[in-house]
């Protein structure tokens, strides 16, 4: 988080802006509020959970609280890689009901922190690559590129609730 | 009444105290139904004394205004002038209980359920014998209900005086105000009560540069005039009187009170001459009775501390935390310069010992003896003997024995309902005992005590025991059970934990209505624990329940499937067995069983209950753990047994949510995280699930 954050300070915050940080998923770019940003961490062998939905990949010690940790490919229905020496875990602080919990993603690799001005956002067209849209807070361009912000509440939040339908799990 | 926060914080804390207050004064009165003794009245009056001095203090009135008739007949009995009668301590319960949902209304702010204090307030004033009074408001606290009123709790203070006045001096210690204190506040209590002058004494306070704002420097002369019992003057200053030097004495009187010499006839103040004579005649003995004595503790005060549990709970991570740490240090001793490697261990082994005395000592915070949960039945004997109209005796023991927080305050009502159901259905009616040659008392015993890592509770009666035969129909008619199943004794006892079972020939508004003994055994099942009933025909029944000390930690069997480690509860585990060939069967083609003595018990191979590749899927090559939940038994199908050893328990909810089959997670020694198996969850999904694979057998 720290290096994350001693980056976001280089660049100039204007009233209206938000910070995001970046990372890369299948060639497409993504953004998360770094305020919910909690640290990064590498990719580490996780503790399985059963009757859980295949994107949940398990659990993991975070200096003693259990983590859940989501791979965000499989969530996204994505075609799964082998991890590599890129591939992070992002830790991340969401509201699910009226409860905090700290999940953490499993992306390809970090990529930036961009200041987006609120005027630089543009809300989701119907159709919006490979992810629900329901996931897609807004758009935004930055440097001539198109960064996909996810309200990530509402995508770790399903996903965990996802998981509870006895259903699911079976399947 | 709304208070300002501070205040407010402050109240909470009476509250509180008012509870246990209000719990001593009924256990207290309950024992006094066997021997009216002084030192017991004593206990009862000093609650009650707390509870109208408290609420005086934080204006509530209503409550200090009943508290203080029921003082007032405490006090009477309390110096033998009012006999102790079954009645009166009936009245005095119904009062005890009248003040519980007072305060609870209070703290709620409420409003008060009027007419019953009404009620109550009356038949308090009845056995008094004297007419009918309203409720005495503050400031109007003279007349002779007072007479036995006033404070003879502390020994050190003077007994009534009623007179033109008092003269106070109050010095306070420097930290007065440091401790919340405010004389600005009781000055205005003093100031209701009468004429009031109070003169500052100035002299200590330092010049402006050196003066500290929280240190209180002066000290006050104060003359208030008007009959004011002397016990109102105490309350105000209640709360202080260990932090100052107080002297308390009647206007023209001082020379006399002071220059009295201890243990001489005190000759009387003004206006006591009409004063009980015997209080007038303890205040001698007590000697000049002026500067205040430091306030008394109260028998049975137990000397703990009030720790918010949020705490607790963060110092038992902690430590659970640093044992992590230490099993993860001993893992790299094994791989490093064997020079350094004796001193390492020494320090580790160290650390071990350390880490666990540590961790035993804090979990002992959360500890707390069983009486807080035994204490309730002295009463619930007493009210429910009186309504079935038996005779009952109840014994406690083992009230010291130690558990988990948690678990007490679970375990309370499932206790409520065993012993209700003890003395409904177990023990007989007084001419029914006499008639089968029993004492006409029935007894209840409630016995905790520690067997293993175990607590255990029992309840027992010496009533008529289960009736066999009529379980065996009832649980044929409702088809729990096969119509030619053959039962054990013990079995056909232990059908009464089925859901739907009551055999009560008559329901009763105390039990019996068919919910209640299944309800009992899910409560403690859901603690980790067991519940067992043995009973003899004529002779009684035992209920025993067995649990685990606490729910933070447990003691586990590290099981390996695959490259996966489970814990699996070591109090689930009947025992570990590998078979052979021949006692395996299948049914059904699908599911297997084996026989483990004179029963075939199903085999769940936990590598597809949570889908995990295992070294082996035949349940000839791997280990079966028989685990036992519910009264169901099943054998588990795992690769290896690894160690048993005390895993801190973690919520898998706090950040994911709960998952069928699991109970929660732990960290190794290695820093990973292993899933703990709820045994009883798990047996259920298997046998689901097991239909589910034979329904869409594919």
């Amino acid at each position: 988080m720290s290096t994350a954050k001693a980056a976001a300070a280089d660049k100039s915050a204007t009233e209206t802006s938000e910070q995001y940080l970046t990372f890369m998923l299948a060639g497409e770019e993504y953004g998360v509020d770094i305020l919910r940003v909690q640290e990064i961490k590498g990719w580490d062998k996780v503790t399985r959970i059963p009757h859980t939905p295949d994107y949940v990949l398990g659990v993991i010690n975070l200096r003693g609280a259990v983590v859940p940790i989501l791979d965000l490919r499989r969530r996204f229905g994505l075609e799964t890689i082998v991890f590599g020496p890129t591939t992070v875990v992002i830790v991340v602080r969401v509201m699910s009901g009226l409860t905090e919990r700290t999940v953490g993603m499993v992306v390809d690799a970090v990529s930036e922190v961009y200041n987006v001005d609120a005027a630089d956002t543009k809300p989701p067209p119907d159709v919006c690559g490979s992810v629900d849209t329901v996931f897609v807070k807004a758009l935004a361009t930055v440097e001539e590129k198109m960064l996909i912000l996810l309200d990530i509440d509402r995508l770790i939040g399903n996903s965990i609730a996802d998981g509870l339908a006895p259903g699911v799990a079976a399947a | 009444m709304t208070l300002d926060p501070e205040m407010a914080e402050i109240a909470k804390v009476f509250f509180q105290e008012s509870r246990e207050g209000l719990d001593v004064m009924e256990s207290g009165l309950l024992s006094l139904d066997a021997t009216a003794d002084t030192e017991n009245i004593n206990t009862i009056f000093r609650a009650a004394h707390s509870i109208k001095g408290g609420s005086a203090t934080f204006g509530f009135v209503e409550v200090a205004d009943f508290t203080h008739g029921v003082e007032t007949l405490l006090d009477q009995m309390r110096n033998g002038v009012r006999p102790v009668t079954p009645e009166a301590i009936q009245t005095l319960l119904q009062a005890c209980d009248c003040l519980r949902e007072m305060v609870a209304a209070t703290e709620a702010e409420k409003p008060l359920d009027k007419d019953r204090i009404a009620a109550l307030n009356a038949d308090i004033t009845h056995i008094l014998g004297e007419p009918v009074h309203q409720a005495p408001t503050p400031g109007a606290h003279q007349g002779a209900s007072d007479a036995g009123a006033v404070d003879n709790a502390r020994p050190g203070i003077a007994a009534l005086n009623q007179h033109s006045g008092w003269r106070i001096a109050f010095e306070p210690v420097a930290d007065l105000l440091r401790v919340r204190n405010e004389p600005t506040r009781m000055f205005a209590e003093l100031e209701g009560m009468g004429a009031f002058t109070a003169r500052a004494d100035v002299s200590r306070l330092p010049p402006l540069d050196e003066l500290d704002p929280e240190t209180c420097y002066l000290s006050w002369n104060i003359e208030i005039a008007g009959e004011i019992p002397r016990a109102r003057l105490d309350e105000v200053f209640d709360w202080v009187d260990s932090r100052c030097r107080l002297e308390i004495v009647p206007i023209g009187d001082s020379a006399a009170a002071a220059a009295e010499p201890a243990g001489n006839a005190a000759p009387h103040p003004p206006g006591a001459a009409s004063a009980d004579a015997r209080s007038a005649a303890a205040e001698a003995q007590r000697g000049p009775a002026i500067a205040a004595a430091p306030a008394q503790k109260a028998a049975g005060e137990s000397g703990s501390i009030r720790v918010a549990t949020e705490k607790v709970d963060n110092i038992i991570n902690l430590v659970g935390e640093l044992l992590i740490t230490q099993s993860m240090l001993s893992g790299f001793a094994d791989g490093i310069d064997p020079d350094d490697l004796d001193r390492l261990r020494q320090g580790l082994s160290q650390l071990a010992r350390n880490t666990r005395e540590l961790q035993e000592s804090v979990m002992q915070i959360r500890m707390l003896p069983i009486s807080f949960a035994f204490n309730r039945f002295p009463r619930i004997v007493h009210d429910l003997s009186r309504k079935l109209g038996k005779k009952v005796e109840l014994k406690l023991s083992g009230e010291g024995t130690e558990l988990d927080k948690t678990v007490l305050e679970k375990i309370s009502d499932p206790l409520v309902h065993l012993v209700r159901n003890a003395l409904d259905h177990g023990l007989e009616s007084p001419d029914r005992r006499l008639a089968a040659g029993k004492q006409e008392t029935g007894t209840i015993e409630l016995a905790a005590f520690h067997e293993g890592g175990n607590i255990i509770i029992e309840v027992r009666d010496d009533g008529a025991g289960l009736n066999k035969p009529k379980i065996l129909q009832k649980a044929r008619e409702r088809a729990l059970i096969a119509a030619d199943m053959d039962l054990s004794d013990e079995q056909i006892d232990n059908l009464i934990f089925m859901p739907g079972f009551s055999t009560a020939e008559q329901v009763s508004d105390v039990s019996g209505r068919g919910v209640g003994m299944d309800v009992v055994r899910r409560n403690i099942n859901d603690l980790g624990g067991h519940v067992q009933i043995s009973s003899k025909e004529g002779l009684g029944s035992t209920i025993r329940i067995r649990l685990p000390l606490t729910l933070a930690i447990l003691d586990g069997q590290l099981v390996r499937v695959g490259k996966e480690v489970y814990v699996i509860s070591l109090l689930a585990i009947v025992e570990t067995i590998q078979v052979g060939r021949e006692r395996v069967n299948t049914l059904a083609g699908r599911t297997e069983v084996f026989r483990l003595r004179d029963e075939y018990l199903p085999v769940i191979k936990l590598c597809d209950q949570f889908g995990v590749e295992p070294d082996s899927r035949s349940a000839t090559d791997g280990l079966l753990v028989v685990v036992e939940a519910d009264g169901k038994r099943a054998g588990v199908l795992v690769d290896e047994l690894l160690a048993q050893q005390q895993v801190v328990i973690k919520s898998l909810e706090s950040n994911f949510k709960p998952v069928s089959g699991i109970a929660g997670a732990t960290i190794l020694g290695d820093g990973t995280v292993a899933l703990i198996i709820d045994v009883p969850d798990f047996i259920r999904e298997a046998v689901k699930r097991s239909g589910a694979v034979n329904a869409h057998a594919a």
